[in-house]
């Protein structure tokens, strides 16, 4: 079985309320490090980190450039940067253009993190009133990684999941639950 | 992008391609991509090899070396211009009430504003000596290394679309006045006070390769290092330790520090938030 070594994770419309069901749920011990794309206002204070960071033993920071990606975190792409992933596992922010609208973008993230992490990275696409994460998704399939969306029909916001799985490049459509459940299992 | 049965092979390949595409364009032109950041500028370089339709990184270097005018568009491509006035208010806002104080003690004040791009934010900080009362005892030296974002900043005319959300961060930022009192708005276009100009001198500089630049009071360079590696940031930080004068400031974009670079035991953290430092006297 592969042992997967990074979780991105992208989100809009909906997602804090999503993302704290998904990250509660995880076991104690959960150590595949996360890294969460989530769009926010440019203005919001580091206020969903410090919200995720309370729920279980999984320590959630906003994401620092040239910071290095560890075990047992979850990271948050900071208001009104794009986070890509660098070769040495490090994180890099840029200020460049909106992409999709947004900043963080999600296909940003998860195009850099399937390039690094490739048929070991887990990219799952929750809630969200966007198209934002389908370009990121084609490209973790292509490069062997799991592609999970939020079923469409259980999501605050329906646009997100269901472009992601218009791709082709979803392979497991599952509510929330399952989702962390399934994470959950591949720990033993 | 085009898909591939082979992604692996041809990555490692791309990764090849840009390398010797980089160590090209400084070898041919002199600008050093060599140590930024690789995620971003493959990215950069992979859109543009799309958007011209070429099959590789090896043909947009060929590109790159035979017809200038597609260097001209991988400058631009690898040259950050997303700026606005008074980006990050509270910057400003700590500008004004932690270094202007400082800074007023000085007869006369030389000011660095290093990777300007199209000038929003040096108009921003002009605006503030002025109504501060500093700026006739200033002078501000714009510097980046992209010509064509200089050419933009020089005029100082931006698009009346974006002036509300300027309006919300000039008054932010603590601004005293009406904003509108530093700028003619006419059709879609808002010029500001040529008067603004007078003691900005914008100039070509290129930090990775360019050295010290003058006896400054206070540099602000925003958002350039976060697209370098630790070498190249060690490299710029020392650059501007050694333009400062001691007890200058140096002010940094809100995710930038000098946290465990080489230059950290020679400043004084004056506001974390912000990221405003000033070099120790000693």
């Amino acid at each position: 079985m592969q042992a997967f070594e990074a979780i991105v994770i992208g989100s809009s419309a909906g997602g804090l309320h999503a993302l704290k069901t998904l990250i509660k749920r995880l076991k104690p011990g959960f150590d595949i490090p996360i890294i969460i794309a989530q769009h926010l206002s440019p203005h919001s204070e580091n206020y969903l980190a410090h919200f995720l960071d309370q729920l279980n033993t999984i320590k959630v920071k906003e994401a620092d450039e040239r910071e290095k990606i560890l075990t047992g975190h979850a990271y948050i792409a900071p208001p009104n940067f794009h986070l890509l992933i660098e070769n040495d596992r490090t994180f890099s922010l840029t200020v460049e253009e909106k992409v999709n609208y947004a900043r963080p973008s999600i296909d940003i993230l998860f195009e850099t993190a399937a390039e690094v992490f490739r048929e070991k990275l887990i990219g799952i696409i929750l809630t969200g009133a966007n198209h934002d994460g389908a370009n990121g998704i084609r490209k973790i399939r292509l490069f062997g990684g799991l592609t999970i969306a939020q079923n469409p029909g259980s999501a605050e916001s329906d646009t997100m999941p269901k472009a992601a799985i218009q791709t082709g490049g979803i392979l497991k459509t599952m509510e929330l639950e399952e989702i962390a459940d399934f994470l959950n299992s591949l720990l033993s | 992008m085009t898909d591939s049965v082979y992604p692996e092979r041809d990555d490692s390949i791309q990764q090849l391609e840009m390398e010797l595409l980089l160590e090209a364009v400084f070898r041919q032109y002199g600008y050093d991509f060599r140590n930024y950041n690789k995620a971003h500028v493959k990215r950069r370089l992979v859109n543009r090899m799309q958007q011209l339709n070429l099959e590789s990184l090896s043909e947009l270097q060929h590109k790159i070396l035979h017809h200038p005018q597609v260097l001209a568009m991988v400058l631009k491509d690898l040259s950050i211009n997303v700026t606005e006035m008074y980006r990050d208010p509270a910057f400003y806002l700590g500008i004004r009430k932690e270094v202007i104080p400082i800074l007023r003690t000085y007869p006369f004040l030389r000011i660095w504003h290093a990777g300007c791009a199209t000038g929003e934010e040096v108009y921003s900080l002009a605006i503030l000596l002025k109504e501060e009362g500093l700026y006739d005892r200033s002078q501000i030296y714009a510097t980046d290394f992209n010509t064509e974002v200089l050419e933009t900043a020089k005029k100082g005319i931006y698009p009346v679309s974006k002036i509300k959300a300027y309006t919300l961060n000039y008054q932010d930022a603590g601004g005293k006045n009406s904003f509108s009192d530093f700028y003619t708005a006419r059709y879609d276009a808002a010029l500001f006070n040529p008067e603004l100009k007078k003691n900005i001198v914008f100039a070509e500089h290129n930090l990775v390769t360019d050295s010290v630049f003058a006896e400054t009071h206070l540099i602000i360079c925003r958002n350039v290092l976060i697209y370098f590696n630790r070498t190249l940031q060690n490299k710029v930080l020392e650059l501007f330790k050694d333009s400062l004068i001691k007890g200058g400031f140096l002010g940094l974009g809100s995710k930038e520090n000098i946290m465990f670079s080489t230059v950290q035991d020679q400043f004084l953290i004056t506001n974390p938030n912000e990221k405003i430092f000033q070099k120790k006297i000693l």
